[in-house]
């Protein structure tokens, strides 16, 4: 785990973020935006697999991180004026805070009632949201008078940034002794809990290391967007395409997840000429891939590395 | 130094028991264990002997009872504390962490319970390089879990459990799984620790395959304590071996030559299963003739379930399964058991949440409504309580009942060939004279072909016209029931 850095994974990824670095140089406004959204994106993906890939719990409700830490930073720009960068952190912190309101109780329950409970908590969100939309702008969205910059450039790189950043400490978290501990209480909790580790602590870390990030790329997003809506940061849907993101990308890889992430929102909108069909299709393949690679494109690789 | 302190039990067991529902599956049971002791658990199958080790592991936390190490009551304690206290466990299945190198793997049992350690400790990785050593993995330790032999899982297994350096180490089933030549090896090992002062507590289901490696013996039956002393005491102990070997075993065999069909019925010619790389079965060959009661014994862990799953349909295997001329291969296990082969699987399967008359309903599907209901007459003859427990939700009944419901559903599909996998699994005496009737009249009074899986002796010779034993995965002797005892029945104590 220490010589990662002569690993091929790791120049292979060096090498795609410093062709990612260039692109603002000869490529389209268009195509930066797009890119832009697939790396926030990506970040959504890779904590996610945090949870499922490692600690083994399948969060069905991403979006309820994600929308907490969209919609505080929103609100708190939007109804009371505060600046951008504290909107972010605070944004960061209510879906940490969030998060161990609802994982606390959820860890207790085994086996399917923690999914269910995640996916509960999304509705009772966008439940919320609607309820109190003098507060949060309801189902129309919120406007956001502030963004972190007009520059397609720019947003493309802080976006760029934030994703490598990410995912270089959701990565090293992965392979440091926590997520060796965190990947034995995922696979099998008994003997885990007789080698000597606490598994709800361990499983609660991991759930508020993910909320943490989750969050403040929902935060990150809406400075973007210039808008929180349900639709966007909220909605089942959303949370299936980050589901949908990792899986494809390949479980417990956490790189591969951003992999998928950005896979699935350029295709999708490659495929938009082809209009409502553009769903479709996207669906389709991410479906053939689970059902035929259930390791996703990073896991095939990775585990045909560890037979050899 | 006082001699008295020092030569105290590491672990006391006081009183311990452990209820589930109504079930009490560890009954007010109490040893100690010394270090630099072997201690063995026996007990039959649902004996109770796993649960009692994970109620002190704290893998179930025990009703009722003191689990005393060093003085201090455990019990009650989740199992990561009781870990760390000095506690390692031998899981008999393991799932190693297939990503990483056999050496990560071990490193993670060092492993502080810390949120914040980002980097191993040159000193743990050290110490888990002497650790592989020290249980055999020397050559293997940068290579991956899946790509090891069987017994080298098995001492990752070891090395994980004696990582932390624990006073006391609980084995389940040490030799489930391993050939001759490795149990050798392994039981050396498990020597090992108790030389270096351990308090090692074994799990297993007879006296005999761990008598040459354990300094006393506790053996439970239903969940209680039965005799303790030295190994060989406790085989010549009488309630022992009439748990095991059961009294005087009256037999009704029927000779081989009395059954009339030529070629037999049911032919299983030289199967053999691997779950992994386990091999749970080896050239098993064995053959039932139409209308005859074959047991196969043998103890837990030998084959019996694989070798009846692999009949049923549920397994790959190789060589051949033959049932009145065609192959058994390629047909699905459901159209097996439609065309009459049916299996009464030891975990039962039944349906919990639906009542015993639907149970036995769904077993007789495919029937007629009036030939359904003449099957449903015939068997509350055989089995009068599930007449009056028609309405009642499955998982409430007791176990007797729940394994005659069992029995009965299987009946319902009316099959010429009949498996029951123990039976007897985790059941009161007087319920298995029940069901030991019921056995005698469905010989007498049907044509039913039945072939039975038991570790009890007792149960599974006086019906049978011929026996079995089934070891590590092979057949090791067949004959007449009446000659069993005096020419196997050493093995089963």
């Amino acid at each position: 785990m220490s010589n990662f850095f002569t690993t091929r994974l790791f120049f292979v990824s060096l090498a795609l973020v410093v062709i990612a670095a260039t692109l603002p140089l000869y490529v389209s406004g268009y195509v930066l935006g797009l890119l832009t959204v697939a790396f926030y994106f990506g970040v959504f993906a890779m904590a996610w697999d945090l949870l499922f890939g490692f600690a083994g719990e399948v969060n069905f409700g991403p979006t309820f991180l994600i929308g907490v830490g969209a919609y505080t930073a929103g609100i708190l720009n939007a109804q009371f004026g505060w600046s951008v960068y504290p909107c972010i952190v605070l944004g960061a912190l209510a879906s940490v805070i969030a998060g161990l309101v609802l994982a606390l109780p959820a860890l207790r329950v085994r086996g399917p009632y923690f999914g269910l409970t995640t996916l509960v908590a999304v509705l009772m969100l966008q439940n919320f949201i609607v309820v109190f939309a003098d507060l949060t702008g309801g189902e129309i969205g919120l406007t956001i008078p502030d963004v972190i910059s007009i520059n397609a450039g720019t947003n493309y790189w802080i976006a760029l940034g934030f994703m490598t950043i990410s995912a270089a400490i959701l990565y090293g978290l992965s392979q440091s002794p926590i997520g060796l501990v965190l990947q034995a209480s995922g696979q099998d909790p008994v003997q885990a809990g007789a080698l000597g580790f606490n598994i709800v602590k361990h499983k609660l870390a991991a759930f508020i290391v993910s909320a943490f990030f989750s969050g403040l790329s929902g935060a990150l997003l809406v400075f973007y967007f210039g808008t929180a809506s349900v639709g966007t940061v909220v909605d089942v849907a959303v949370g299936v395409n980050v589901i949908v993101s990792a899986v494809l990308g390949g479980r417990r890889t956490v790189l591969g997840a951003a992999l998928g992430a950005i896979f699935l929102i350029v295709a999708g909108e490659f495929l938009r000429p082809t209009g409502e069909l553009a769903t479709f299709i996207v669906s389709a393949v991410a479906l053939l891939v689970v059902l035929f690679f259930p390791g996703g494109f990073l896991g095939a690789a990775l585990s045909r590395e560890a037979r050899s | 130094m006082d001699m008295r302190l020092s030569n105290r039990a590491v672990l006391e067991v006081r009183g311990l028991t452990k209820r589930f529902g109504g079930l009490t599956a560890v009954k007010n049971l109490g040893f100690e264990v010394n270090s630099g002791e072997i201690f063995g658990l026996i007990g039959p199958n649902g004996s109770g002997k796993s649960t009692a080790m994970k109620s002190v592991m704290g893998i179930e936390r025990p009703t009722a009872g003191e689990v005393i190490f060093e003085g201090e009551n455990v019990a009650g304690l989740p199992a990561h504390k009781i870990a760390r206290k000095g506690f390692g466990m031998v899981f008999q299945h393991s799932r190693p962490l297939n990503r990483q190198t056999v050496l990560e793997n071990i490193l993670v049992a060092l492993l502080p319970d810390s949120l914040f350690m980002l980097f191993p400790d040159k000193a743990l990785v050290e110490r888990a390089k002497w650790i592989a050593d020290r249980v055999g993995l020397g050559n293997v330790m940068h290579r991956r879990p899946p790509t090891l032999p069987f017994a080298d899982l098995r001492r990752l297994e070891l090395a994980k459990a004696i990582a932390r350096d624990p006073k006391v180490v609980l084995v389940d089933e040490p030799f489930a799984g391993l050939t001759r030549a490795e149990v050798d090896i392994f039981s050396d090992l498990i020597r090992s620790f108790r030389d270096e002062g351990r308090a090692v507590m074994l799990v297993d289901h007879n006296v005999k395959s761990v008598a040459a490696l354990v300094d006393r013996v506790l053996a439970m039956y239903l969940g209680e304590e039965i005799v303790t002393g030295k190994a060989d005491e406790v085989m010549r102990n009488e309630t022992v071996r009439r748990v095991y070997l059961g009294g005087a075993i009256e037999t009704h065999a029927r000779p081989e030559t009395s059954f009339k069909d030529r070629a037999p019925l049911l032919q299983v010619e030289n199967v053999s299963v691997f779950y992994g790389k386990a091999q749970a079965l080896e050239n098993v060959s064995i053959h039932v003739h139409e209308g005859e009661f074959v047991s196969v014994v043998g103890l837990n862990g030998a084959g019996k379930t694989t070798l009846f799953n692999t009949i049923s349909g549920f397994l790959p295997y190789g060589g051949e399964i033959v049932r009145g001329g065609d192959k058994l291969r390629g047909t699905s296990p459901a159209k097996i058991a439609r065309s009459g082969l049916v299996q009464c699987p030891e975990s039962r399967e039944l349906f919990g949440e639906m009542s015993v008359r639907e149970n036995l309903d769904l077993g007789g599907q495919h029937l007629p409504d009036d030939k359904r209901a003449a099957q449903l007459a015939w068997l509350f003859e055989l089995f009068p309580i599930l007449r009056e427990r028609q309405g009642q939700m499955a998982q409430t009944l007791s176990g007797g009942e729940q394994q005659m419901l069992a029995i009965g559903r299987a009946l319902m599909m009316q099959p010429q060939i009949l498996i029951l996998d123990e039976p007897t699994l985790g059941l009161a005496p007087v319920i298995l004279e029940q069901l030991s009737k019921a056995l005698t009249k469905l010989r007498e009074t049907t044509a039913i072909t039945v072939l039975l899986g038991e570790q009890n002796v007792t149960f599974a010779l006086p019906h049978a016209d011929r026996v079995y034993v089934l070891e590590h995965a092979r057949i090791v002797w067949e004959g007449d029931p009446g000659r069993f005892a005096s020419e196997a029945g050493a093995d089963f104590l």
